[in-house]
């Protein structure tokens, strides 16, 4: 235990708590919140994609000239959308919630390195959050320039871009104190024995994760606090000589670069799909591996693709840049890299499908959701290919075949990796069990709406149909035979998002249910597991602290008396 | 760092000292040059060489990088690389630039 | 039971957890600066012409502020090493010191700044003016964050010095590397703005 022994106000063990695992429930619940929040904005922008310029229903009368979403709010909503869900959404739910819950208990030790500044970094997000989400409610709403930020648009749009620009520097701040805590935690109190080749995928891509977040992130806080000047102190950083707005001649020294901004985002930008991602395959990884009862295959060959593909990801960012007038031989050596990365992903998603071979496989909830994962990022990740290649980007860039691609990899990817994590550890963290009828329903519900919604997409990329457009395409003759795929890519959302219900209901109500006193219901074999009560014990996590003696998926050991050997046992 | 003797303690302040009337020295160098007229180039590079001369030092001796072990070296080289990247690559695509 | 390795080192990596959480900041931190050297380097090639740094900029007065800086390093450093010699007095007139020098630092900058702004010289003017008053304004920053932590363990620190000496020497020390690597910065923010 602790060596504290003061008494605990309320404040201080669920609000203020430095305890990991209230950290990790903090941040799982309040990105929940806002990834529910921006799958709404989005299911807002579908109707006007599927009925332009009819009234939204329900919340019509809130908005617009009878009740019409008008072109600006859209463009806001689709900022937010892709901001959010990132930044507020999947990021802390991957890195912040299951990162802060399960990698002390996973390396066998009782708390994160620095607690206090832990707490401090999920404070640092709610804040950053809430400074976002005022963004709608200032004159001119919220940002509206795109995820991205563009300048010049960017520099000279309402107030809401600034107020983005703020909250980024909190939300970027919590994720370096967040890495910085990851790392020291993994690199200095590892339990006796968990050397860095028995650390399970989970931890080893936590921990990539943070290298990634602590090198990539702070060119772009460089980049807003370039973009803040332009805007609140008149610098002309990134705005060209002689620019016309509105009409009229800007008055400022110009001599700026648009081009700057593009390079310090995609350096950050880059790595962060990455970020997305890894937190994903290790906990597809870690289910993979316990609902088929037998070892990942190619434990090695996944861990050093994950430190290659790391590595790499910083050096292909502009191929997010490959029209903007980039010579060929830059554009090459970018293409060349690109196409490098997608070694070490290709690696690591057939390790996972030839970890399947000869598996006596469970098909419950979480297993269903790593399944699925599988061929969803096999899509994404294929769909990659002809965007990386320049020649073939010419036509594709910026249209809804690039949407298409990124959402395969991070909504039936990434997201239903979470899911997967969520029904996997909700026995650890609760010690009561889902319902798995409400959770397969769930699943099914979840994967036919996502293809539903994405998979067109791919055809109105391909037909020219841009990104970014309120009205859907309809200006233009060449996406006329595609238009029709709105409104199925529409009800596809709609209907996506009621099949959340059964997620929602299914953690109502097990929340609500009796602890069943199992402490491994799964048969896992990694020391959260193993070694701990469900929920482990609060400041301490260990009555005693285990030491670790083998890998850690030795499931199905030839001559064992059970199908798990877990990490901790010895001999 | 820990199990440091007064009497290496003591060797590390010397080492200090003359640290400091290095850096003191490479800044007066720093600014004559800059008073010369060598051409862009040129001062562009020897002002860069003093100071990354100056940091080393500063990293080497009063960070005490020269007593750490491999867990900072390799921070720092990933780092310096990333560095590298971001400091040039961009510029690469400027100087590439397609002419139209 | 306690977390381990705050105070004594990890034997694999020779390390206390603090430093090495003060080391990947600075390494985060240098990351943000290159962030905008890069900026600089790509403006500055993207254009024609570029103003002078010395024409514009005091050199001798930034001079004698690269030289404020530089000995506040050592003194920082000499106070840590009071500590490991277990003379805490002397701890408290280098660390008094650094502070001193710091503020001379901000001080200078002060001076600098309105000197620019009574000239009709702000970041809008050009974006020579825009980078230097971006980094340095950054830099200040960095300064004052310093002078507050520091501060706050010379009023502070008795306590915990009689308490846990080496916890309190090991804060020391990662507030001296935060300390050096503000002057590591200025070390190449000086010829790069001033000197080019």
């Amino acid at each position: 235990m602790y060596t504290d022994h003061h008494k605990e106000s309320f404040w201080t063990k669920y609000i203020f708590s430095t305890d990991h695992k209230i950290i990790g429930l903090q941040y799982g619940i309040t990105s929940l919140v806002w990834l529910l929040f921006g799958f709404t904005l989005m299911m807002i922008m579908r109707y006007q994609l599927a009925y332009p310029e009819s009234p939204i229903p329900f919340i019509g009368t809130l908005i617009g000239e009878g009740g019409i979403l008008p072109s600006e709010m859209y463009n806001s909503l689709g900022a937010m959308h892709g901001t959010i869900m990132i930044f507020l959404g999947v990021v802390p739910l991957a890195f912040g919630a299951f990162g802060n819950y399960f990698v002390p208990l996973q390396i066998g030790t009782i708390d994160m390195a620095f607690p206090k500044l832990n707490a401090t970094s999920y404070w640092m997000y709610f804040i950053g959050s809430i400074i976002m989400i005022v963004g709608f409610f200032v004159p001119g709403g919220a940002a509206n320039s795109g995820w991205t930020s563009y300048p010049p648009l960017a520099d000279v749009a309402t107030m809401g871009q600034t107020i983005w620009l703020f909250g980024m520097v909190f939300l970027i701040t919590s994720s370096l104190l967040g890495s910085v805590n990851i790392l020291v935690t993994v690199i200095q109190l590892r339990a006796k024995g968990m050397t860095w080749m028995k650390l399970p995928v989970f931890t080893w891509a936590q921990f990539i994760t943070a290298f990634l977040l602590l090198l990539a992130f702070p060119p772009l806080e460089a980049a807003g606090v370039l973009q803040l000047m332009d805007r609140l102190a008149g610098t002309s950083f990134f705005m060209p000589s002689g620019l016309v707005v509105s009409g009229e001649i800007l008055n400022n020294a110009g001599g700026g670069s648009p081009l700057l901004w593009q390079h310090l985002f995609w350096f950050l930008a880059h790595p962060e799909v990455y970020v997305l991602i890894l937190p994903a395959f290790g906990i597809v990884t870690e289910v993979l591996a316990n609902n088929t009862r037998k070892p990942i295959w190619g434990y090695k060959s996944m861990i050093y693709s994950m430190i290659f593909l790391g590595f790499m990801s910083f050096i292909v960012w502009a191929h997010h840049m490959y029209i903007t007038g980039m010579g060929t031989s830059i554009g090459a050596f970018f293409q060349t890299t690109t196409m490098i990365i997608s070694i070490p992903s290709v690696v690591i998603l057939t390790t996972l499908f030839l970890s399947l071979w000869g598996g006596s496989i469970r098909f419950n909830t979480p297993m269903l959701f790593a399944l699925g994962f599988i061929p969803m990022f096999g899509i994404g990740g294929l769909t990659g290919l002809p965007l990386g290649l320049a020649a073939a980007d010419i036509h594709l860039h910026d249209t809804y075949y690039v949407i298409g691609h990124f959402h395969y990899v991070v909504a039936p990817g990434t997201i239903f990796a979470l899911f997967a994590g969520i029904y996997y550890w909700f026995p650890k963290m609760t010690g009561k069990r889902t319902n798995e009828t409400l959770g397969k329903l769930h699943f099914f519900f979840s994967f036919i709406f996502m293809n539903g919604v994405f998979m067109p997409m791919f055809v109105q990329g391909l037909a020219g149909v841009s990104r970014r457009l309120w009205d859907g395409g309809e200006i233009y003759a060449h996406a006329a035979d595609v238009l029709y795929l709105n409104e199925v890519m529409s009800w596809s959302a709609w209907l996506l998002g009621l099949a959340q219900i059964f997620f929602i209901v299914n953690m109502i109500i097990s929340l609500r249910s009796k602890k069943t006193g199992e402490v491994n219901p799964w048969g896992a074999t990694t020391i959260e597991w193993t070694d701990t009560t469900s929920p482990p014990l609060g400041h301490g996590n260990f009555e005693t602290v285990p030491s670790v003696y083998r890998g850690p998926y030795e499931y199905s050991v030839p001559g064992a008396d059970k199908d798990f050997t877990p990490q901790s046992e010895k001999g | 760092m820990a199990d440091l003797t007064p009497e290496e303690i003591k060797h590390h302040v010397k080492t200090y000292i003359i640290v400091f009337v290095a850096l003191a020295f490479f800044t007066i160098v720093t600014v004559s040059i800059s008073y010369l007229d060598l051409g862009v180039g040129a001062s562009i590079a020897l002002a860069l060489i003093v100071a990354t001369i100056k940091g080393s030092l500063v990293v080497c001796y009063f960070m005490h990088l020269i007593d750490e072990r491999t867990t900072i070296y390799w921070t720092l080289l990933a780092t310096a690389a990333m560095f590298f990247i971001l400091m040039f690559v961009p510029l690469g695509t400027m100087l590439a630039q397609a002419k139209v | 039971m306690d977390i381990p390795y705050t105070v004594k080192e990890r034997p694999d990596t020779g390390l206390y957890n603090g430093k090495l959480g003060i080391w990947l900041f600075l390494a985060s931190e240098v990351m943000l600066f290159g962030g905008l050297f890069s900026a600089y380097v790509f403006l500055r090639t993207g254009v024609e012409t570029w103003p002078t740094g010395a024409d514009i900029l005091n050199v001798p007065l930034a001079t004698m502020n690269t030289m404020f800086l530089i000995t506040s390093s050592v003194t920082m450093v000499m106070s840590w090493a009071s500590l490991k010699l277990k003379d805490f007095s002397k701890f408290k007139l280098y660390a008094g010191l650094t502070l001193l020098l710091a503020t001379g630092f901000l001080i200078v900058k002060y001076f600098e700044y309105t000197a620019k702004f009574d000239h009709h010289l702000y970041p809008s003017t050009n974006n020579f003016l825009g980078i230097y008053f971006t980094l340095t304004g950054l830099h200040v920053i960095h300064v004052i964050g310093g002078i507050i932590v520091i501060s706050f363990f010379w009023l502070t620190g008795a306590k915990m010095w009689k308490n846990d000496p080496d916890r309190f020497t090991n804060r020391i020390e990662i507030v001296g590397l935060y300390w050096h690597f503000v002057d590591l910065v200025w070390i190449f923010l000086f010829p790069v703005l001033y000197l080019l």
